[in-house]
């Protein structure tokens, strides 16, 4: 009897261990990282609540197999697809507000995306959402331009502007230490012979770039990208990428691969509205709202790197450019257009923007991307 | 699971707390001891008897979290009731609560532990007044004393067990703390080289919250329950008022609910929270208002709305429609 009972509850168990690995397949497909120690979670909370009741499995995966706030829509849909039970919760509206964007984005030629399933399929799965908006192949660039973007790059590695932290080293000069004072008198005796001092190390000061990679911008995209790639690989922790257009996407994590041709591919499948329309104003805004105000821009260096061709009205990017630069130490603007002789800031976007910005060059050479980097290490 | 073998030689329970002015207390103290709850809704009735009021989800992370020990990662918009949850959790567990305030440079010395190192120096002085002399060993063992040592409130909640640790604002922390952080949370035993390692005895009840100032590491998040805060819904931030606010009229809270919501709907800079919508209730109620008119609402917005830009908008929309 007590055989049967335990044969039963044991085919249970491996039933449900089962269904639980099924739907973390399907939430990896899904783009949400469930990886085996998360799913060894969700097992143990489940064996915590009631595995037939459909809240509480739905609660269990959502505490344990998520991570972020992008990732709860995706564990909504997959949940309910893979149980094609009713959901216990509505979806967030965040959703929606995203998808209008990408919708109407303006589309024009040019599929670039053959061969890159074997490359990365992952990625693809990621970059093949519901939106038509398709990707980019960056790897077809000429030998000429990689050359001279290496050497540009070298240039780059010292980069970044530095502010004082709060935590302090020791130092010949500055603040008395206590501790290290007293610890020293311990070992002679109890007699301070000499103050130890400490003052405030200086930690690199974040570094946001924004890149525009609207159609106007394709001729500069890749190389800004490469910039900021260079950037990142300097300062992993201190920098942040994202690319405007008629979306944010952050591609930060991709930029962080070693090799900047994987790092652009993988970016260039990350990124929806590649050559697209602009709505700098927009994005800037789902940049502040989502990112910026929360931290990211805070004390931070911006760098917005567009030609301010605005298709919205430029109101909106006036007022949220002033938000940006009360937000940040200071805003430089990159405009590859600046780098023409008997160049005037006359797009209504760079009207607009120009009195929020505390630094404008132009990013179309070599020369003027070492002028990038002096200004964005001085600001 | 992985866990770090950080044991030293001696491994020795530091549990006896030498009493000092130094010596800070937990933040709250036990009021009652309570027996663990046994599934979601027990924990959820008896943090509603405490005045916090969970929604399913909510209710079924802080019982997974006490039932897994496993940490207890909250996540949402600033004044969701973050913080509070960890307050009514040590109340209903009768737990002694912990809290470790984050911020940019905090160092071990602040958030584990740190030597007092005045009065090892006092001791040392008072040993050779005394004229000890003699065993040199015998007294430099005695300076790194448990009496000597000032513990903070990773450290705190360790020896206190069963505890409720907070871990408030965990993104405001740098990198390296949140490395450290990472190992704590795996086998909450911390280890002083002076003195040996000290374990919880029980795990204690962990509850990290983040504003996402920043992108919190993956490899913490891992070890952690996630849970995402959302704004609470209309019936929920009316009982959430009364309960909170019982002198506010029945009224007065629907009406600052709906306000509350209606401002959340308006894509604001800073949208208001519950603790906003709270100062709001107990601002007007302070004023002697009974219930929400358009005049009493615009010279009380101050205490929901944050940024100018905000108030304007606001000001800007018609009263009438905004505060009906």
């Amino acid at each position: 009897m007590t055989e049967l009972a335990f044969g039963l509850a044991d085919r249970r168990q491996r039933d449900v261990v089962e269904v639980v690995l099924g739907f973390a397949r399907t939430l990896r497909h899904a783009g949400v990282a469930a990886s085996p120690d998360r799913v060894e979670a969700m097992l143990a909370a489940v064996g915590h609540l009631d595995v037939l009741d459909p809240g509480d499995v739905y609660w269990a995966g959502r505490l344990t197999l998520c991570g972020s706030p992008d990732d709860l829509d995706r564990y909504e849909a997959a949940f309910n697809a893979y149980f094609a039970g009713e959901a216990p919760r509505r979806s967030r509206t965040s959703s929606q507000t995203e998808q209008k964007l990408a919708e109407s984005a303006p589309l024009s030629a040019s599929e670039g995306s053959g061969e890159e399933s074997e490359e990365a399929p992952d990625l693809k799965a990621a970059a093949s959402e519901a939106e038509v908006l398709r990707s980019r192949d960056v790897a077809d660039l000429t030998v000429a331009e990689r050359d001279q973007l290496r050497r540009l790059f070298a240039l780059l590695v010292p980069a970044a502007p530095m502010r004082p932290s709060r935590r302090r080293r020791p130092d010949r000069h500055g603040g008395v230490d206590m501790a290290r004072t007293i610890r020293h008198a311990l070992h002679d005796g109890g007699e301070i012979t000499r103050l130890r001092r400490r003052r405030p190390r200086p930690r690199p000061r974040r570094v946001v770039l924004l890149i525009d990679v609207s159609g106007s911008m394709s001729p500069y995209a890749d190389a800004l990208l490469r910039f900021a790639h260079a950037a990142v690989r300097a300062r992993p922790a201190a920098t942040e990428v994202f690319t405007i257009g008629t979306r944010l996407t952050r591609v930060t994590r991709e930029m962080r691969l070693r090799d900047p041709d994987k790092a652009l591919a993988a970016s260039g499948h990350a990124i929806p509205d590649w050559s697209g329309g602009t709505r700098i104003g927009e994005v800037l805004k789902a940049f502040l709202d989502r990112w910026g105000q929360r931290g990211t821009a805070r004390g931070a260096v911006v760098v917005v790197c567009s030609d301010g061709w605005e298709r919205g009205g430029t109101e909106l990017l006036a007022e949220q450019m002033g938000r940006l630069q009360r937000l940040a130490h200071s805003v430089v603007w990159v405009n590859p257009h600046k780098g023409r002789a008997g160049y005037e800031p006359l797009t209504g976007g760079m009207q607009a923007a120009l009195p929020a910005v505390d630094h404008f060059v132009a990013g179309h050479s070599l020369a003027a991307f070492e002028e990038l980097v002096k200004v964005i290490t001085d600001a | 699971m992985t866990a770090f073998a950080l044991l030293a030689p001696v491994q020795r329970r530091c549990n006896a707390r030498s009493p000092g002015a130094w010596e800070s207390g937990p933040v709250s103290q036990p009021t009652a001891s309570t027996s663990a709850p046994a599934d979601p809704d027990a924990l959820a009735a008896a943090l509603e008897a405490t005045g916090y009021l969970p929604d399913a989800g909510l209710a079924t992370a802080a019982y997974l979290a006490l039932a897994m020990h496993r940490p207890l990662f909250l996540e949402g918009e600033a004044g969701v009731g973050k913080t509070a949850l960890a307050h009514a959790l040590a109340e209903v567990t009768g737990r002694p609560m912990y809290r470790l305030q984050c911020y940019e440079g905090l160092e071990a010395s602040q958030a584990l532990y740190d030597w007092d190192f005045g009065r090892q120096l006092l001791h040392l002085r008072a040993a050779e007044a005394a004229g000890a002399g003699g065993d040199t060993a015998e007294l430099e063992a005695g300076l790194y004393d448990r009496r000597f040592l000032l513990a903070r409130p990773l450290l705190q909640a360790l020896e206190d067990s069963p505890s409720v640790l907070l871990v408030d604002e965990v993104d405001r922390a740098d990198d390296e703390f949140e490395a450290f952080l990472l190992e704590l949370l795996s086998d909450f035993t911390i280890s002083i080289p002076e003195l040996g390692t000290v374990r919880a005895a029980v795990p204690p009840l962990v509850v990290l919250t983040s504003n996402r100032t920043r992108e919190v590491h993956d490899a913490l998040k891992r070890r952690c329950l996630y849970h995402w805060l959302e704004h609470p819904d209309f019936d929920r931030e009316v009982a959430i008022l009364r309960s909170r606010l019982p002198q506010v009229t029945e009224e007065l809270a629907r009406q600052v609910a709906r306000a509350t919501a209606k401002l959340r709907s308006l894509d604001l800079l800073k949208p208001p929270g519950i603790a906003e919508a709270m100062d709001w209730a107990t601002a007007l109620h302070t004023l002697g208002a009974r219930e929400l008119d358009p005049d009493t609402a615009a010279r009380t917005l101050g205490a929901v709305l944050k940024y100018r830009e905000d108030t304007d908008r606001v000001h800007a929309l018609t009263r009438g429609v905004l505060f009906a």
